[in-house]
């Protein structure tokens, strides 16, 4: 599916550290992936896994006490962390743009969700305020809002309606790529699902690849390509959607599918991943995982294990000794 | 989890002895000031002749959006909320009437609440030993000095926190979400307590250690506990609890047997509410049901019809006008809806 086609975003042994008194904590970990145009990439792992972290590396905003400390992003060719700050300025936004966790609250309560939507329009573009309203009163239709609304404040808003608003801000410059972090999760399910469709109706017009950053590994299935899962930092299995679902090949990956009751499937008690997630300022040598593993050999104590690709259909690539060898499953 | 001490297989015992202890919420109707007028005040219905029950041993899930009365049913039965209508019975005595007054105390030893948010339930300036003495010393006064200790011990081993010794030392800020809500857990264990409401549990947690807690809580099920599970998520509700009731707007519009009713909801509430869930392996856009986008109905005491009307996709005119009555589908499942 991949073919020979040019990644819009390509990052490489990505490293971010956080840096506290009571030392470094690599949030994350010689990171790499491609993300191609059009694409939907999934990101999932539990919290404190780096996902977030990772995210907010590719629009280069981390401040102390976070310090990307290794490795490239290329988007289109251009290395993000060596731009200037006026490049980086008309990068972000404009070619990459951003839905953060609590988008609800993003907005700024004392400004009409109209002047919000102008404001990113004028700060990247020389056009003139009406041509300006009209992009907003545009983009406000395709997410579903009346033209009325761009006089409302966001607290005249339901939560469901200030996320389609953030989520037109995130568009109105057309985007080739939108991070979207845990986009959905303050809103129950029956908004969740409205916003997922309307987005995918955008998707196909516009034709914007999605990293999309989440832990509910259900809705993932349902709307990404590829997924990469993510642990203490590590990427420990990436691989096509159908692939990762059906045939999951990492320990921590087959224990997050087994974590989520179904609704339709079998009614059996599930048992997850036993203990707990893995503290970043205490690292073990070997795999990070070896602590709630259940395949756990002397190897996984001594060496980290290298993500690799493995000789399956969908180029699924894979962290674990045990699968490597062929032991695993 | 298995090692028990000498005390809380005492505790055991009891339980499984009074097998025949239950929660019953009759035709529960709450009203909320929204305003502080004098005069004229409005009020808002948040719950509206919901009935309910809870036996020893067994498990009711709550199910709903947010604002849909899930929580209010769970406060109003720790007493945090005075009915404007309706009775609550605990073990068949009536936990509001002035007659057979049942002391907070009393109330408290019997039914307990976990919250939420396992970082802001705990009191950051104390050791979990100091938070678990507190209920120990109120409700079991008859245990005294190295007893208390050996119990709390007891209970801290039977909810997963072992070596139960170095976590009783420690504070609140030392442990993780999910170890947090295991202290929570047995606080409201150490007491004694036969009935938990449990207020959405585990959606503050991780998702690798959601299951652990989930687990739990169906072990305690089966040494007696009778629990309220109040949640968003069906899947969940169905995977833990035996009984499954969906709330909308304050009233509960289906309930009964959680197979049956996530099997084959028959609510149109219940089917939308079903086909959003998002699930592995199911395509984009397979959902059955489509409910119309309207703003869900502040319901007030002289509201009329049913709360679903204005989404319903099969409403008629009557739905505008009467509530629909109860409709018994299968042997333990109950469905207010006309369009049957």
């Amino acid at each position: 599916m991949t073919g020979v086609r040019e990644p819009l975003l390509s990052i490489s042994d990505l490293c971010v550290d956080y840096i506290t008194d009571d030392g470094n904590a690599r949030a994350v970990n010689k990171v790499n992936l491609d993300i191609y145009p059009g694409e939907t990439v999934g990101l999932a792992g539990e919290s404190g896994c780096g996902k977030s972290t990772l995210a907010f590396a590719i629009a280069n905003l981390h401040n102390a006490p976070a310090l990307i400390t290794g490795g490239k992003i290329n988007f289109q060719g251009r290395d993000i962390l060596t731009m200037s700050p006026e490049e980086l300025r008309q990068f972000r936004w404009s070619k990459a743009s951003m839905v953060f966790q609590s988008a609800m609250n993003s907005l700024n309560p004392v400004i009409t969700i109209g002047d919000q939507l102008v404001d990113v329009v004028l700060a990247h573009e020389t056009i003139s305020v009406t041509e300006a309203e009209k992009r907003a009163i545009a983009m406000l239709d395709m997410v579903g809002i009346h033209a009325s609304r761009m006089k409302s404040y966001p607290h005249q808003l339901s939560g469901g309606m200030r996320q389609r608003v953030v989520i037109a801000i995130a568009l109105i410059l057309r985007p080739k790529l939108i991070i979207m972090d845990e986009p959905t999760t303050a809103l129950d399910v029956v908004v969740e699902r409205d916003i997922m469709d309307q987005l995918y109706d955008l998707k196909e017009q516009l034709g914007f690849a999605i990293l999309f950053i989440s832990h509910d590994l259900g809705l993932m299935g349902q709307i990404t390509d590829r997924i990469g899962i993510m642990y203490a930092g590590k990427m420990v299995e990436l691989g096509e959607t159908e692939g990762i679902i059906t045939n999951p090949q990492h320990p921590y990956t087959q224990g997050l599918l087994r974590s989520f009751p179904t609704i339709h499937g079998p009614k059996e008690r599930l048992e997850g991943i036993p203990g707990n997630p893995l503290n970043l300022l205490d690292v073990p040598a070997g795999c990070y995982f070896q602590d709630r593993c259940s395949q756990c050999d002397t190897i996984c104590i001594d060496v980290m294990p290298n993500i690799e690709v493995l000789q399956m259909p969908d180029e699924r690539q894979v962290a674990c000794h045990k699968v490597s060898q062929g032991d695993a499953l | 989890m298995n090692q028990l001490t000498e005390a809380t297989m005492v505790e055991q015992v009891v339980t499984n002895e009074t097998g025949s202890q239950s929660i019953e919420v009759e035709n529960l109707v709450i009203d909320f000031a929204l305003d502080n007028a004098l005069f004229n005040r409005q009020y808002m219905r948040a719950l509206n002749g919901v009935s309910f029950s809870i036996k020893a041993g067994e498990a009711m899930a709550l199910v709903g959006e947010s604002g849909s009365g899930k929580s209010t049913c769970a406060r109003t039965l720790c007493r945090l909320y005075k009915p404007t209508d309706g009775v609550l019975k605990l073990n068949g005595r009536d936990i509001n009437a002035s007659a057979s007054k049942i002391t907070q105390t009393e109330l408290a030893k019997q039914i307990q609440m976990i919250f939420q948010d396992p970082f802001g339930s705990l009191n950051p300036v104390h050791t979990i030993r100091h938070q678990m003495y507190r209920p120990i010393r109120i409700h079991m006064p008859e245990l005294k000095g190295d007893a208390i200790e050996d119990y709390m011990l007891g209970i801290l081993e039977r909810v997963g926190l072992s070596p139960a010794k170095q976590t009783a030392a420690k504070f609140p800020h030392e442990l993780s979400g999910g170890q947090r809500q295991r202290v929570a857990i047995a606080r409201a264990l150490a007491t004694g307590a036969k009935f938990i409401l449990a207020d959405e549990p585990i959606s503050m947690l991780d998702v690798s250690i959601r299951l652990g807690i989930l687990n739990l809580m169906a072990d305690m099920k089966e040494e007696g506990i009778g629990f309220l599970y109040i949640t968003h998520d069906i899947a969940t509700a169905r995977y833990f609890a035996e009984r499954t009731g969906v709330m909308y707007v304050g009233h509960m519009v289906e309930w009964g047997n959680s197979d049956s009713v996530t099997q084959n909801p028959q609510h149109p509430y219940t089917q939308l509410l079903i086909s959003a869930v998002p699930e592995v392996g199911r395509q984009r856009g397979s959902a059955t049901v489509d409910g119309k986008k309207s703003r869900i109905p502040l319901w007030k005491p002289d509201s009329k019809g049913c709360p679903f009307a204005a989404r319903c996709p099969k409403v008629t005119d009557q739905c505008h006008t009467e509530m629909p009555s109860v409709t018994q589908v299968a042997e333990d499942h109950f469905v207010r809806c006309f369009a049957l």
